[in-house]
């Protein structure tokens, strides 16, 4: 599952938790900030293969889930 | 004489970019400093592609050498500055407050050398990947937005993540700092606050003599509670700036303190409002020079340390 292994990657790049992380779980609340962001796309393109912008992560995990998902197709 | 890759990459005589700075890297100063042989860069900061095809024009005018363009990345005429880059063939492209993935195809087939601004080995990284020629590794100790770490722990850390030629900024301003980026790993430096000095430098005299005055303690760091810090000279603007920040006052208010004070600092030369953007290095800026005659100190004084360092060896 796809929102599994983000939850991985973004727990090992904030800190938190991976129990406490959910789809509706934002970046913000997370204290992700923009040099964490290109961090975290470093490893989704070395996970799934996709080439993401900073622009497409959006605001939740959700987000960032549906637009992997959606680069993959 | 001191030659590296980055020499040839761009060009160039000597391994010295000139920064972009906003209302500061104009066509005047970045033909000056590639006449004197470095690499002079427009500062592209919030304007739109017709101001910067004018600048790239008159640089030409008054060089036959290469000249870079700064793109400002949150600029909201960054697509068209984009454009106008790669239609002018611009020799090389910096970047800067945030990640030109989208751009950088768009510039490498219009020939142009791309080299982005990186705060973190880890855009570094990605900007290999996307096929960035070389990376400006920039430390917290320069003007302007700044990132987290310094310039010592973090050019040595992108040298080893990456294949690509780093050049180093952040708290360089004389050949000291030059030969000292070199032994960390790097090919070249930018240099932006000493800039603000130069005969060519066409900013108000009110900015130079408050550079030419700055001590070691004189600059600080404002805006961390918006997420992009910036470091200015302590003044009136800045000291009123980081008073503000922590108190009740809502994001927008305290965004709108910063609105058009980068203007009224190098055009106007505001006492009260203009926001003065310079590096750690100022307190050691304390002559007015032609940029020829700094880069030639500059070098020259690289030279000289880099030949004294055998000392060190027993």
């Amino acid at each position: 599952m796809t929102i599994d292994k983000i939850k991985t990657i973004i727990a090992d790049h904030s800190g938190e938790d991976e129990a406490n992380i959910t789809a509706e779980t934002t970046f913000e609340e997370l204290g992700v900030d923009s040099l964490t962001t290109v961090e975290v796309l470093m490893d989704i393109e070395d996970e799934f293969g996709v080439t993401l912008e900073a622009a497409q992560v959006g605001k939740t995990v959700g987000d960032l889930v549906r637009a992997i998902e959606e680069a993959q197709k | 004489m001191i030659r590296t890759a980055l020499c040839e990459l761009c060009g160039i005589r000597y391994p010295v970019f000139q920064g972009g700075m906003a209302h500061v890297s104009d066509a005047k100063l970045a033909a000056a400093v590639t006449n004197a042989g470095g690499l002079g860069i427009i500062s592209a900061m919030s304007r739109d592609g017709a101001y910067i095809r004018e600048q790239i024009r008159l640089a030409r005018t008054l060089t036959d050498g290469p000249i870079g363009v700064n793109v400002m990345l949150m600029s909201p005429f960054v697509g068209d500055v984009a454009a106008v880059i790669a239609e002018e063939h611009v020799e090389v492209v910096t970047t800067g407050a945030g990640d030109p993935s989208a751009h950088v195809t768009l510039w490498k087939n219009a020939g142009c050398r791309v080299i982005p601004v990186v705060p973190s080995v880890a855009l570094a990284k990605r900007m290999e990947r996307v096929g960035a020629d070389a990376v400006i590794a920039e430390g917290g100790e320069s003007g302007g937005h700044i990132g987290e770490l310094a310039t010592m722990p973090l050019v040595p850390q992108v040298v080893d993540a990456i294949s690509i030629p780093v050049i180093a900024a952040g708290g360089i301003g004389d050949g000291r700092g030059v030969a000292a980026a070199f032994m960390l790993g790097a090919v070249g430096v930018q240099i932006g606050t000493r800039f603000l000095t130069a005969k060519e430098c066409g900013i108000h005299q009110h900015y130079k003599d408050l550079v030419l005055k700055a001590g070691d303690t004189s600059t600080i760091v404002t805006g961390r509670r918006l997420g992009h810090p910036v470091r200015s000279l302590k003044t009136p603007y800045s000291r009123n700036y980081a008073k503000q920040e922590y108190t009740d006052i809502s994001a927008e208010d305290l965004e709108a303190l910063g609105v058009g004070s980068l203007r009224k600092a190098a055009v106007d030369g505001d006492e009260k409002e203009g926001c003065y953007i310079a590096g750690q290095i100022a307190g050691m800026v304390n002559r007015e020079q032609t940029a020829a005659e700094m880069i030639e100190e500059i070098m020259s004084q690289t030279e000289q340390v880099l030949a004294n360092a055998v000392n060190f060896m027993g």
